[in-house]
C-alpha cells in the first residue's frame, strides 16, 4: 500500500506536480513501440529543423522535441476512430497517428506528395485518414472546432472520443473559455489536453496566466482537470486512458494539464532570451525518451542493443524521409485552385475571380487559362520568385532563382539574386521580430 | 405555390430540408426556446427536438467553430447569428477555418456549413446591429454568399446553400422578413447559386440590386417608366458568390449604362467589385461612367431621420440613372 501512494514531484514556476501515476510499465511490445514512436518524432523534428537551416522548408517551423513523450502517451492509449485535433506544432502528432513521416517531411517542403500537397505547411499538417483533424496556426482556433467534431460523435450517437491538443498560451484565449462552457454544457465526450511547455512563445506562464495551476482553469466552466507529468509516457498514457474512458462512457469533457517542455526554441525563428540555459538543462535531465529507454533497461525490457538499433532505425526511416521529400515535385502551378470549392454539377457562375493576367479568369479554370501561353508565362514568372523547379521546368528565368528569406525580413528579400541556404538560415536565426 | 412571407419561406426551408437529412442540425442563440430574435426557427425545436435545434451560449466565434467541426466530422449545420455585426466575433472561425480549411487541407476534408445571419438598417438599431458585411465575405476565397430578396429566393437559396458541400455565408435583411411572396410548394424547389434573376427587362441601363435594395431598384424602375420614359433592366445577383456575371454582362451589352445599388459602404463594397469586373469585361460596350449608390460612409446612425437619410432609396437610384443617361439619344 505504502509503495502505491508514493508520489514523484515535479517543481516548474507553473507550480508543484504531484502524481503516482506511471509506475507499472507496459507490456514488452508497446513499450518498445513507445519508445521507438518517440525517437522517430525526436529525429524527425531535429532533421525537420536541420533541413528548415538548409532552406529546404521555409515558413515558420516549430519543433516538439522534449514534447514527445505526451504526444505518444497520448496517441498510444487512443482508438482509431478517435479524433485528433492538435496546433502548429504537430509534425509528430500525426506521426504518432500513422502518418508516414515522408509526407509530413514533403508537406514542410511544400511538395506534391505533402499531406496538404504544399497547401499548408508546417503548421497545417491533417490526415483524414488517420483521424487526424490537422494542426491549426491560430492559437486557440482548433477548440471550438473539437467541440464540433466531439457534437458529431455525440449525435451520430457513435462512442468516438475527440482529443484536443492545446498550449497553455491557448488557454488566455476566448475559445478557451467558451468551448470549455459549450462543452460542459452540451456534455460533449472530449479529452482536453494542455500540452503545457511553460511558455506561451516568449512569455512564460506566470506572466501571461494569472493562474498557473491550468489544471484548474476550467473547472468554474464545468471541466474538471488533472495535472500529469508530461515527460513520462507511461504516466500521460495511463492518464489519458482515463480520460478517454471519461469521455466515452460518462459523456463528459475532461482537462489534463501535461507538465512537458520544448527543448529548442518557441519556433526556429527563435533567439531564446526569455529563458535561462540551466532552465533548458535542467529539464533535459528529464528527457523523456532518456528516461523511458533508462527505465526499460533497467527492466530488462530491452537491451543497449535493442536501443541501438531502433536509434539506427529511425535514422534510417527519417533520411528515407528527406530523400522521399527531395524528390517529390513541386506542386503544378495550375492546381493553384484546387479544392477551394467544391463543385457537384457543371457550376454556374464566377467562384473565384483571377486579376493576375490582363484578361481575368475564373479560377476554378485555372487548368484552361493555363493552356495560353502568356498566361502559363505570367504565373511561371511569378513562381519564379519562389526558385526554380527543376523537376516543373522552370519558368522564364527571369526571377531571382533562390529567393528563400524568412518572412518579415525585409533586409534580406531586397536583395537581388542568389541567397545561398547559409544566409537564408542566418537571417533565420536574427528571425523575424514577430510570431515567429 | 403559396403566398407566404421571407421568415415562413425561410422556416419552411429550414423544416423540409430537416425532413429530408437527418445529418441537417440548427444551432444558435436563442433560435431553440425563444424560437429566434426574429423568429425564423419557430416550432422547429417542437417538431425536431433540442437535439437537432441546439440553443447556444453567447460565444460566437465557438458556435461557428462548432458548426465548422460537426460539419468536418459529417454533419450539415445550419448556425444562426443573431445580426451580421455579431459575426465579426466569429471572423476567425469563418475565415481562418471555414473558408481555409478545405483548401488548407487539399480537399480531404469538406465544411457544409451554413452561417445565417440578418442585417441592414431600418429598424433603428444603431452603430452595432445595422450593418451590411455582403462585400467583406465577398471577399473571402472559399466562402459562398447568398442575398435573397424575395421570400421565394429566400427558400429556394436556404435549400440550396443547405445541399451545398461549401461553407455558405447567407444574409438576410431584417426588413425583407415579413416581405410576402409566392413561394413554390415543391419541396426540391431550389434557386442555383450562381444564377441571377432579371426581375424587369429594359433596354436602356442595366439597375443591379441585392437584398432591399433590389426592391428599390425596381421601384425606382417604375419611375423612370412612368415619369421618365426610361425602360430600365433590374437584376438582382442573388448570390455573390459564385457570381452570375454572364447575365450581368449580356444586359451591359444591351443597355450599355449601369447603376449598383447596395446598402453597404462605398469603400470597397459590392458594386466597387461589380464596376471593376463590368468594366474589364465590357468596357467597349459602357456608354456612361458607371454609377454606384451605397449607403453612407458613416456607422449607421440611430436617430430615424438620419437613419433613412443614410440608406438608399428609389429617389437616389433615379438620380443616378439620370446621370448615366446624359448625352443619350432619345428613344425613337
Amino acid at each position: 500500500m505504502a509503495d502505491e501512494e508514493q508520489t514523484s514531484e515535479v517543481r516548474t514556476p507553473a507550480g508543484v506536480l504531484n502524481s503516482s501515476r506511471g509506475r507499472e510499465l507496459p507490456d514488452g511490445e508497446t513499450s518498445r513501440e513507445l519508445l521507438r514512436q518517440m525517437a522517430l518524432i525526436r529525429r524527425f523534428e531535429e532533421e525537420a529543423g536541420r533541413q528548415y537551416q538548409r532552406a529546404k522548408a521555409g515558413g515558420f517551423l516549430h519543433l516538439a522535441i522534449g514534447e514527445e513523450a505526451t504526444i505518444v502517451g497520448t496517441t498510444s492509449v487512443m482508438a482509431p476512430d478517435d479524433y485528433l485535433i492538435g496546433t502548429y506544432r504537430t509534425h509528430g502528432h500525426a506521426i504518432a497517428r500513422g502518418t508516414d513521416p515522408k509526407n509530413v517531411m514533403a508537406e514542410l517542403f511544400g511538395r506534391e506528395d505533402g499531406t496538404a500537397r504544399g497547401r499548408g505547411g508546417s503548421m497545417h499538417i491533417f490526415d483524414g485518414d488517420r483521424r487526424f483533424m490537422g494542426g491549426y496556426g491560430i492559437v486557440g482556433g482548433n477548440l471550438p472546432i473539437a467541440a464540433g467534431l466531439a457534437l458529431a460523435s455525440d449525435y451520430k450517437g457513435t462512442d468516438d472520443v475527440t482529443v484536443c491538443m492545446f498550449g497553455d498560451g491557448a488557454s488566455n484565449t476566448g475559445n478557451f473559455g467558451e468551448t470549455m462552457n459549450l462543452a460542459a454544457l452540451w456534455s460533449l465526450p472530449i479529452v482536453f489536453l494542455v500540452e503545457n511547455n511553460l511558455y506561451g512563445m516568449g512569455t512564460a506562464i506566470e506572466r501571461h496566466s494569472a493562474v498557473t495551476d491550468l489544471s484548474h482553469k476550467a473547472e468554474g466552466l464545468g471541466v474538471p482537470g488533472e495535472r500529469v507529468d508530461g515527460q513520462d509516457v507511461v504516466a500521460i498514457r495511463e492518464c489519458v486512458a482515463d480520460h478517454l474512458e471519461i469521455a466515452r462512457r460518462d459523456r463528459r469533457p475532461t482537462l489534463v494539464e501535461a507538465f512537458t517542455y520544448r527543448y529548442r526554441g518557441h519556433s526556429a525563428a527563435d533567439p531564446e532570451v526569455y529563458r535561462d540555459k540551466h532552465e533548458v538543462e535542467e529539464w533535459q535531465r528529464r528527457d523523456p525518451i532518456e528516461i523511458f529507454a533508462r527505465r526499460l533497461i533497467e527492466a530488462g525490457t530491452i537491451t543497449e542493443d535493442d536501443l541501438a538499433s531502433i536509434r539506427e532505425q529511425v535514422e534510417a526511416e527519417v533520411l528515407e524521409a528527406v530523400e522521399f521529400a527531395d524528390a517529390s515535385p513541386e506542386p503544378p502551378l495550375d492546381s493553384l485552385y484546387d479544392n477551394l470549392y467544391v463543385f457537384e454539377k457543371e457550376h454556374e457562375g464566377w467562384y473565384a475571380v483571377d486579376e493576375r493576367t490582363p484578361d481575368p479568369f475564373r479560377g476554378e479554370r485555372e487548368r484552361e487559362a493555363a493552356e495560353d501561353e502568356r498566361v502559363r508565362e505570367l504565373h511561371e514568372a511569378g513562381a519564379a520568385y519562389g526558385g526554380q523547379s527543376p523537376r516543373s521546368g522552370g519558368g522564364s528565368g527571369e526571377g531571382p532563382a533562390e529567393e528563400t528569406d524568412a518572412p518579415a525580413d525585409s533586409a534580406q528579400s531586397e536583395e537581388e539574386g542568389e541567397v545561398d541556404a547559409e544566409q537564408a538560415a542566418e537571417s533565420r536565426q536574427q528571425g523575424p521580430g514577430g510570431i515567429g | 405555390m403559396a403566398a407566404m412571407r421571407m421568415r415562413e419561406a425561410l422556416n419552411a426551408a429550414l423544416r423540409e430540408e430537416m425532413e429530408r437529412d437527418e445529418s441537417v442540425v440548427l444551432m444558435g442563440e436563442d433560435i431553440a426556446v425563444f424560437e429566434g430574435a426574429f423568429k425564423v426557427t419557430q416550432g422547429l425545436m417542437d417538431q425536431f427536438g433540442e437535439r437537432r435545434v441546439r440553443d447556444t451560449p453567447i460565444s460566437e466565434n465557438t458556435i461557428v467553430g462548432t458548426g465548422v467541426g460537426a460539419a468536418m466530422a459529417g454533419l450539415r449545420p445550419v448556425v444562426e447569428l443573431m445580426t451580421v455585426n455579431f459575426s465579426l466575433l466569429a471572423f476567425d472561425q469563418i475565415i481562418n477555418h471555414a473558408a481555409a480549411i478545405p483548401y488548407m487541407f487539399n480537399g480531404q476534408v469538406r465544411v457544409p456549413l451554413v452561417i445565417r445571419m440578418p442585417g441592414g438598417g431600418g429598424h433603428q438599431l444603431g452603430p452595432t446591429h445595422s450593418h451590411s458585411f455582403e462585400a467583406m465575405f465577398l471577399q473571402i476565397p472559399g466562402l459562398l454568399v447568398a442575398c435573397p430578396s424575395t421570400a421565394a429566393d429566400g427558400k429556394g437559396l436556404l435549400k440550396a446553400a443547405i445541399r451545398d458541400d461549401n461553407p455558405v455565408i447567407f444574409v438576410e435583411h431584417e426588413t425583407l422578413y415579413g416581405i410576402r411572396g409566392e413561394v413554390p410548394d415543391d419541396p426540391d424547389h431550389i434557386v442555383d447559386f450562381g444564377s441571377a434573376a432579371v426581375r424587369r427587362e429594359g433596354g436602356d441601363v442595366t439597375i443591379i440590386g441585392i437584398l432591399k435594395m433590389a426592391h428599390e431598384a425596381e421601384r425606382a424602375a417604375e419611375t423612370l417608366a412612368s415619369e421618365h420614359g426610361i425602360e430600365a433592366e433590374v437584376i438582382d445577383p442573388r448570390t455573390l458568390r459564385p457570381l452570375d456575371l454572364d447575365t450581368i454582362l449580356e444586359s451591359v451589352r444591351k443597355t450599355n449604362r449601369v447603376v449598383i445599388v447596395e446598402e453597404g459602404w462605398p469603400h470597397g463594397g459590392v458594386g466597387a467589385n461589380l464596376a471593376a469586373l463590368i468594366q474589364e469585361q465590357a468596357f467597349d460596350h459602357l456608354d456612361a461612367p458607371i454609377q454606384r449608390v451605397t449607403g453612407a460612409d458613416v456607422p449607421m446612425p440611430y436617430s430615424k431621420r438620419l437613419e433613412q437619410s443614410a440608406i438608399p432609396h428609389p429617389e437616389h437610384v433615379v438620380s443616378a440613372v439620370l446621370e448615366t443617361m446624359i448625352g443619350a439619344k432619345p428613344r425613337a
